[in-house]
């Protein structure tokens, strides 16, 4: 009863209730990190993402500038300086890359001491520190080109087939099959024969193949949410097909997107370099680094440098995309965590 | 059963003339004729297609084509070797791509088998790393650079084993080449079985048989393996394909006369009778592995068969 007075006795002040105020409910213990943050600390988190990650950043930096600030061109031939040996200002002093064969300074035999070729050069005297990063240039190039037309084809397709499924998935699928039915490089290299050689080509080639992967993985997901209440919620209130697939099941299907893409673009990094490899890769004078290995290829015994500066790029370039890959998925879809 | 057999068989029959109408339509688009020979007047050049009766209408060459197909008889090659009959140039590489392919299968397999047990039961200790990294390692490294680094140092520096292909000593110069090819499954079988490890190593039911006191090796080899090798035929069938591809930069690397490095000759070549048929038989060899693997699958795991089958 005592209490019951003092109750009513509380002023304005003391009657508050607590958390009142919308900040009092911040949790301090965990406090906010937006999904994207999160993704980006555990990426961090792994020390293999990491290094790949800064891998990966050096290979684009270098592929940007080094043939800018290269004194040469990567289709100047010079008949004078064929072959060079590998040279490679500071390590040259450590006995390594000092631009001797066989003991012969090549470098003075041929009278241009002033000049630095740092993963030396190819039988028509060009300079293959300037060509790798050319042609890591364009092999990056025709690869995000590609897995973005596999990107825009699949994820189309997929959703398509998941959202309205019955007869019109059922059709779509019968035509995935007979097309997974046929190897992909079967199909790339027929296609090459048929088409004029070039980037756009190669792209093509790689799409038309690729984006049966992203469509599968696109429509599994849709399948999957397309039951989900929130699904259910809009369509009741009204919303059309349209609005469901690109506001509701688009941005769920985002992280299994880019997992798939980060996979694709070392895929499609491979195939170029494959395709390059028996003969189908960018016309001469470019080069991308399947060309450089296929150049290099011929005289691998007597000159190994030549072959293998551009595919230890190339080898680099895919682990770092594939780790990632594995990062990536780990940070946005922690159920498929491969443990 | 019968019937996803039977169905997956159709379905195989169909791909398979989809792929040869597609064939036939490439060609068809194809820049020039395969007698672009500049001395040929216009008449000698349509004697010669009337020869080889490229001039009758597309649905007869197509319906003509295969029912030579069917009985064995693939055309003859334009440029590689003249007239000779297609059949012919290929009896002796068949084998030789069949016989490194079946090596590098066999070979990547095991080791692969191997890497993920080692892995997976070690899990997130040093071996598990060692071999994460050698598999990631086997993913992502393209067949070329390992062939070389194979031929240049085991074949050429240490003079090892022999790095061109010899049809003398088939075994001894089809080591490398298998190892080669051998990379990709290898990588695949090892993640596979690593992470499926680790996976079952987590269920109930392994948790429940070692409360049961189960043996350590009974538990592996009935309890974890048995559930897991199952499994790894899922993956084979997409590392077989693998090798099938690869075969094709592999045989070009060691200079093997099979019918991948036939194929890029043929292309060069434009050869494309050659290249149409190898085309047809990688086709061909692709959708057999698949539906093998399929209904092998079934066969093993009777829920994969329910799902499907339907």
């Amino acid at each position: 009863m005592k209490d019951m007075q003092n109750v009513q006795h509380l002023t304005e002040e003391e009657r508050r209730l607590v958390g009142y105020n919308a900040d009092e409910f911040v949790d301090e213990n965990f406090s906010g990190h937006s999904y994207v943050k999160e993704i980006i600390l555990t990426l961090f988190a792994n020390k293999a993402t990491a290094i790949s990650l800064i891998c990966l950043l050096v290979i684009v930096l270098f592929a940007i500038f080094a043939p800018m600030l290269s004194p040469y061109t990567y289709k100047e031939i010079n008949s004078k300086t064929t072959n060079m040996p590998m040279r490679i200002p500071v390590l040259e002093d450590l006995g390594i890359f000092d631009g001797t064969r066989k003991g012969v300074d090549m470098y003075a035999k041929k009278g241009i001491e002033d000049q630095y070729h740092y993963f030396g050069t190819d039988n028509l005297g060009r300079d293959i520190w300037t060509r790798v990063w050319v042609g890591t240039r364009i092999s990056l190039l025709i690869a995000v080109l590609a897995v973005v037309l596999d990107v825009v084809i699949g994820v189309t397709y997929g959703m398509v087939a998941g959202f309205f499924g019955g007869k019109i998935d059922m059709i779509m699928q019968r035509l995935i099959e007979i097309l997974t039915g046929i190897p992909n490089l079967i199909i790339m290299m027929l296609l090459l024969l048929a088409m004029e050689p070039g980037i756009p080509t190669i792209c093509l080639a790689l799409a038309i193949t690729g984006w049966v992967n992203m469509s599968r993985i696109v429509r599994a997901q849709v399948l999957k949410l397309k039951s989900n209440e929130y699904v259910l919620a809009s369509r009741t209130l009204g919303a059309s097909p349209k609005r469901i697939l690109l506001k509701h099941l688009l941005p769920n299907t985002m992280g299994q997107i880019i997992i798939t893409f980060m996979f694709s673009v070392p895929h499609a990094i491979f195939f170029e370099a494959f395709l390059a490899f028996i003969g189908l890769g960018v016309p001469i004078p470019m080069a991308s680094l399947g060309t450089l290995i296929n150049d290099g290829y011929r005289s691998a015994m007597l000159y190994p440098y030549q072959v293998l500066c551009p595919a230890a790029v190339l080898s680099v370039l895919m682990l770092s995309f594939n780790l990632l890959g594995d990062g990536l998925r780990d940070a946005i879809d922690p159920q498929m965590r491969s443990m | 059963m019968k019937k996803y057999v039977l169905k997956r068989l159709l379905m195989a029959v169909v791909t398979l003339l989809v792929v040869l109408l597609l064939l036939f339509t490439l060609m068809e688009i194809m820049p020039g004729s395969p007698f672009n020979n500049p001395e040929l007047t216009p008449e000698q050049r349509a004697k010669i297609e009337a020869r080889y009766g490229l001039d009758q209408p597309f649905f007869n060459r197509y319906i003509n084509y295969i029912v030579n197909m069917v009985q064995g008889d693939f055309g003859v090659s334009y440029n590689i070797q003249q007239n000779m009959p297609i059949a012919d140039l290929l009896v002796k590489r068949f084998p030789v791509t069949i016989r490194i392919g079946l090596q590098a299968i066999v070979i990547g397999v095991l080791m692969g088998l191997v890497m993920g047990i080692l892995a997976g039961f070690n899990h997130n200790k040093l071996m598990d790393s060692i071999m994460s990294a050698l598999a990631i390692i086997g993913v992502s490294m393209p067949a070329f650079a390992f062939a070389l680094l194979l031929a240049y140092f085991v074949g050429f520096k240490w003079q090892m084993l022999p790095f061109l292909y010899s049809a003398k000593s088939p075994f001894l110069s089809s080591i490398l080449p298998s190892l080669t090819l051998a990379m990709s499954p290898m990588a695949s079988v090892a993640r596979y079985t690593r992470s499926e490890i680790i996976d079952v190593m987590n269920q109930n039911y392994i948790t429940l048989a070692k409360t049961k006191g189960v043996s350590k090796p009974a538990l592996t080899i009935r309890h974890v393996l048995r559930n897991v090798l199952t499994g790894v035929i899922t993956v084979i069938a997409p590392s077989v394909v693998n090798v099938l591809t690869g075969s094709l930069v592999v045989e070009k690397a060691f200079s093997v006369p099979g019918i991948g490095g036939l194929l890029i000759t043929a292309i060069q070549e434009n050869d494309y009778n050659v290249t149409f048929t190898l085309a047809f038989i990688y086709c061909a060899l692709y959708i057999l592995v698949m539906l093998t693997v399929d209904i092998l699958y079934g066969l093993i795991d009777p829920r994969i068969r329910v799902t499907k089958g339907e």
